[in-house]
């Protein structure tokens, strides 16, 4: 049902964990399945220039903030905001129709960071 | 990963009650029909005839096996189609006496997908609950007959928690009150008696492949004397009340996989629950924060269900499958849907720890080995995926701030 590229990225995620020293974190949530994914980045000078996360469900959950949390690594907080799921997707060179849902807490919950980030920045001006 | 590792990597099978393998005795009963004996059974010539007696000979295997007679026996394209044409054509038959049908809530999909089909005809159902060890209790099957219930149907035992249902004491009631009374025994069979006197049942539902018989091959018992409406009409095969045309080879093999699997039953079950054992308590005492779902001792051999809290079933029978391991998140026929398991919700396990609920399922070639290995890569990889889950940081968060 995976793909081999969303099976290598399963395998051996990238940017597991929390990250203590984040600037921002967000947090998205899937109803029908009630799975969890938190993704932290920590911004310098508007680039993003560490991320990593934390995920609760499915193989392609986990691909997914794996492949969206590289993506985004390097990126301004501009570029990084209009990452799509779509995207995430297709770098992954597909997912299953019944797991596209899954690839959606990535694009929201990187969003969520950033918004976490500029929120936080907003309050120390 | 490259080719020398899938090449070093070894399998280790223990999903047996999603299907099993065929076993090569059966296989070879089989290949004749594939070949010269290769007749339509309803023919009247020389191969028709000839296949004919094949599937006479096994009908009279199956039956006596199950203590039924050989008229009573009435294959099917397997289990699905027999517990469909069961929910589906004994309420039809019955129509005059009521609309009523009540059912365990822990049945296979194979059941609980035609009783809402039932229920969108006007039909009325009722999912009797179970315990928190998975058993139904006949007093509740007594209390929610009423004067029009047609049918009960409860299976003989779970297919992913593996409990084992007081399924004579049920007949029992039923028989009082003149109610049909079917149970689905395809994951009993092989592992308990499954004998249709001395379980007083009307109906009955096997299946070739879960007792390593060919895929595609199953039978409805019907008691002589019931009444069921067609459900797959045709030509004249099974007394006219199954048309198709006869899988010969699949019939033959399915009464060969029964011989063996009754024959050696005692021998199979006995070893298999040794293992289990051994397998169970490993696992609880080496990984925290874990249920062993179902019941204690009233269960199928083979059958092992753990809840893993703050783990996503899928991810964990995905990253077991990286290390060669196949298991399953209770039935196979429901994964890809995104709701937990009707059967560990019904009893009693939350629906946020449900999604973490994983089935491994021995059988015949399962060695201490392949278990001790299994153990090891379960617990590495738990570990793993709570590294990796939000959840499990919350709650290691909020113990240290006690
Ligand atoms: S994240 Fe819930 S099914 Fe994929």
């Amino acid at each position: 049902m995976y793909n081999e590229t969303v099976m290598k990225e399963f395998a051996s995620p990238q940017n597991v964990g929390a990250m203590p020293d984040a600037n921002g974190v967000g947090q998205a949530g899937n109803e029908s399945c009630g799975d969890v994914m938190k993704i932290y980045i920590k911004v310098v000078d508007d680039v993003i220039v560490e991320t990593s996360f934390l995920t609760f469900g499915c193989a392609a959950a986990i691909a997914t903030s794996s492949m969206a949390t590289t993506m985004i690594k390097g990126k301004t907080i501009a570029e990084a905001l209009k990452l799509t799921n779509k995207q995430v997707v297709k770098k992954l060179d597909g997912l299953p129709a019944q797991k596209i849902h899954c690839s959606v807490m990535a694009e929201e919950a990187v969003q969520a960071a950033i918004n976490d980030y500029k929120s936080k920045v907003k309050k120390s001006n | 990963m490259n080719k020398s590792n899938q090449q070093k990597l070894q399998r280790v099978y223990l999903d047996h009650s999603a299907t099993t393998p065929l076993d090569p005795t059966v296989l070879a009963t089989m290949l004749p029909y594939f070949g010269d004996t290769f007749g339509n059974a309803d023919s009247v010539h020389y191969f028709g005839r000839q296949a004919a007696a094949a599937v006479d000979t096994a009908r009279r295997t199956i039956a006596s096996l199950i203590g039924a007679k050989h008229s009573e026996i009435f294959f099917t394209s397997g289990g699905t189609e027999a517990n469909n044409w069961v929910i589906k054509r004994v309420p039809y038959a019955k129509q005059d006496k009521g609309n009523h049908i009540i059912v365990a809530a822990i049945e296979h999909p194979s059941i609980i997908s035609a009783t809402k089909q039932m229920e969108d005809d006007g039909y009325k159902v009722t999912y009797v609950p179970v315990d928190s060890k998975g058993i139904v209790d006949p007093d509740t099957i007594q209390k929610a007959i009423t004067d029009k219930t047609v049918l009960i149907s409860v299976m003989l035992a779970n297919n992913e928690i593996g409990s084992i249902q007081p399924v004579a004491e049920i007949a029992k009631i039923a028989k009082k009150h003149g109610i049909a009374m079917h149970s689905d025994a395809i994951q009993a069979i092989g592992s308990v008696e499954v004998n249709v006197g001395k379980l007083g049942v009307d109906f009955l539902t096997l299946s070739a492949h879960k007792i390593y018989g060919p895929k595609g091959i199953g039978c409805l018992y019907i008691r002589g004397g019931q009444k069921i409406g067609k459900f797959i009409v045709g030509g004249h095969q099974e007394r006219t009340y199954r048309g198709g045309t006869t899988n010969v080879p699949g019939i033959v093999g399915f009464a060969k996989a029964l011989e063996i699997a009754v024959r050696d039953m005692e021998k199979n079950s006995t070893k298999l629950a040794e293992l289990r054992d051994y397998f169970v308590s490993e696992i609880l005492k080496r990984i925290e924060h874990i249920t062993y779902n179902g019941h204690p001792t009233k269960r199928l051999p083979h059958n092992t269900n753990f809840t893993f809290d703050f783990v996503e079933g899928e991810s964990l029978i995905m990253s077991l499958d990286l290390d060669g391991i196949a298991c399953s998140s209770g039935s196979a026929c429901s994964s890809g849907s995104l709701t937990p398991s009707h059967v560990i919700l019904a009893i009693g396990v939350p629906e946020e720890k449900a999604q973490g609920s994983i089935r491994f399922s021995l059988g015949k070639s399962t060695t201490k080995t392949q278990l001790d290995y299994t153990i090891d890569k379960i617990v590495k990889r738990v570990d793993k995926l709570r590294e990796m889950s939000p959840l499990f940081k919350q709650f290691t968060d909020g113990k240290k701030l006690i």
